[in-house]
């Protein structure tokens, strides 16, 4: 038979009923066996080659990884397998936390957005993940199941590196969980793909503001996707210590410019992404700004 | 490597099928149970052609394992018509011109199905960012849009 397209090569479909079954098979196949959930990074990783795991082990059925919870004390609890359509329809994450939604629309396509999931694009590390830039300004907490039991890690410090997380063999990511943002506070993702939309990041911004008592009577944050290993956290200070006007909103967008070194890529050259970061942090600023009632 | 013995209802009927481990569902719908209406066009998620509905989501069936849809309910493009007649979105498809070699059709009118099922009366930029994820190489797009404002009575 031909087949016009590589099918996925040899492994066994593991689906184990409880997070301890699932931790301990995870933990006694290091570098064999592989959590997924969406499995839209992890079938094209194997269908390349990349990843060449014995066993995938389904952790989406396991207990609480499909609640999407909303507490006004707490925050927003979204389980590891509510995939991206569910969370960007919960009215819930479009009132207090629409920077979420809005970065997860940019991911793909609907029917692709019907099995990417918010812990999937964390655990997969990717520093183009649309969701992380949202999740890091959220300071989002990472619930995980290991085989000495739960624990959380703040999505701050997860990263590691390109492909790379705190994450031990065994390690099961359960939920992500979102603080409630601050009171008052807007938010911006812009992304540059090839095409309008349904493409990967070529540089992505997101700007993060509040009003906080400093002398701007603001406080900023700031992610860069895709031109560094990790997405990377910028504390906009400089937009704290005087009042604002669209030079210092420029003065930041250079700040941003200057924190990274992007690479060249089929994508786009590291030229090209730098000045991308500066306009685009200078356009993603200048629109919190205006939705802070500027 | 395993294999699994799975119960899935597609297109109304029941079917009872071995699939092993590594099989998607486009596989499976193709080659187990010769619904050839749904396409390979990339096995990558990236063109549509694949698109079906899966428990009344639409959902590239390359990036699903066939083991996974164990108890699910599955609608292909064989799957649209009732009665002998065609879903309002084949009909202006048909009317509307919005074919030419056809490869992306039964994943638009799938995505295009589940839009008027969640949003009867879309907007045009419902309509497009609907059918982001079905890639045509032949009409320009601009018809199959115009397929799917008729078939929401615009
Ligand atoms: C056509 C296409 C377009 C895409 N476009 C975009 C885009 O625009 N923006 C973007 O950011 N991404 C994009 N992606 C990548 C991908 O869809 C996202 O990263 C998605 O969020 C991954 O979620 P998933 O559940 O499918 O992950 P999976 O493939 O299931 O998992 C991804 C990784 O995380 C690990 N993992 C998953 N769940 C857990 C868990 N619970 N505990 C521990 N580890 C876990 C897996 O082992 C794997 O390493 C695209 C992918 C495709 C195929
Ligand atoms: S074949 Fe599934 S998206 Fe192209
Ligand atoms: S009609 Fe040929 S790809 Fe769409």
């Amino acid at each position: 038979m031909i087949t016009a397209h590589p099918g996925l090569p040899e492994f066994d479909y593991i689906r184990p009923t409880t997070l301890e079954e699932a931790s301990n098979f995870l933990a006694q196949h290091p570098g064999e066996a592989r959590a997924f959930i969406g499995g839209t990074d992890t079938f094209v990783r194997m269908r390349d080659g990349a990843w060449q795991d014995k066993y995938l082990v389904d952790v989406k059925g396991l207990p609480g990884m499909n609640d999407l919870t909303f507490i006004p004390a707490v925050g927003l609890r979204v389980g590891a397998a509510v995939n991206m359509n569910r969370l960007i329809a919960s009215p819930e994450v479009k009132e207090h936390y629409p920077l979420l939604a809005e970065a997860a629309h940019t991911v793909a396509s609907y029917q692709l957005r019907t099995r990417a999931t918010i812990a999937g694009n964390i655990c997969n590390a990717s520093p183009a993940g649309d969701t992380i830039g949202a999740g890091l300004v959220y300071d989002a907490k990472i619930h995980v199941h290991g085989v000495e039991g739960d624990r959380v890690e703040a999505l701050r410090a997860f990263f590691k590196g390109p492909g790379k997380t705190v994450l031990k063999p065994g390690d099961i990511v359960t939920a992500v969980e979102y603080p409630r943002p601050p009171q008052g506070a807007q938010g911006k993702y812009i992304k540059l793909g090839r095409n309008a939309i349904g493409d990967l990041a070529i540089v992505g911004v997101t700007a993060f503001g509040y009003p906080d008592r400093t002398s701007s009577g603001y406080r900023f944050l700031v992610v860069l996707a895709s031109v560094a290993p990790t997405p990377l956290l910028i504390d906009m200070t400089l937009l704290s210590e005087k009042p604002l006007t669209p030079e210092l909103i420029d003065e930041a967008a250079h700040v941003a410019m200057n924190s990274v070194k992007p690479i060249d890529d089929v994508r786009g050259s590291a030229r090209y992404r730098s000045l991308m970061v500066r306009n685009m942090t200078r356009n993603a600023l200048t629109e919190v700004w205006k939705k802070l009632g500027r | 490597m395993s294999f699994h013995r799975i119960t899935v209802t597609v297109n109304g009927s029941a079917e009872i099928v071995d699939v092993p481990s590594n099989m998607t569902m486009l596989t499976m719908l193709r080659e187990k149970l010769a619904l050839t209406g749904t396409k390979n066009g990339c096995a990558a998620g990236e063109c549509g052609a694949c698109t079906v509905l899966w428990n009344g989501e639409p959902v590239n069936s390359c990036m699903v394992l066939a083991v996974e849809c164990d108890g699910a309910e599955i609608v292909t493009v064989e799957g649209l018509m009732t009665d002998h007649q065609l879903d309002p979105i084949q009909q202006t498809m048909i009317d509307a011109g919005g074919m030419q070699c056809g490869f992306c059709t039964p994943g638009i009118l799938i995505s295009a199905r589940a839009l008027l099922d969640r949003k009867p009366k879309p907007t045009e930029p419902e309509i497009r960012d609907a059918l982001v994820g079905n890639l045509c190489r032949c009409t320009g797009y601009t018809r199959i849009i115009d397929a799917v404002k008729m078939a929401a009575g615009d």
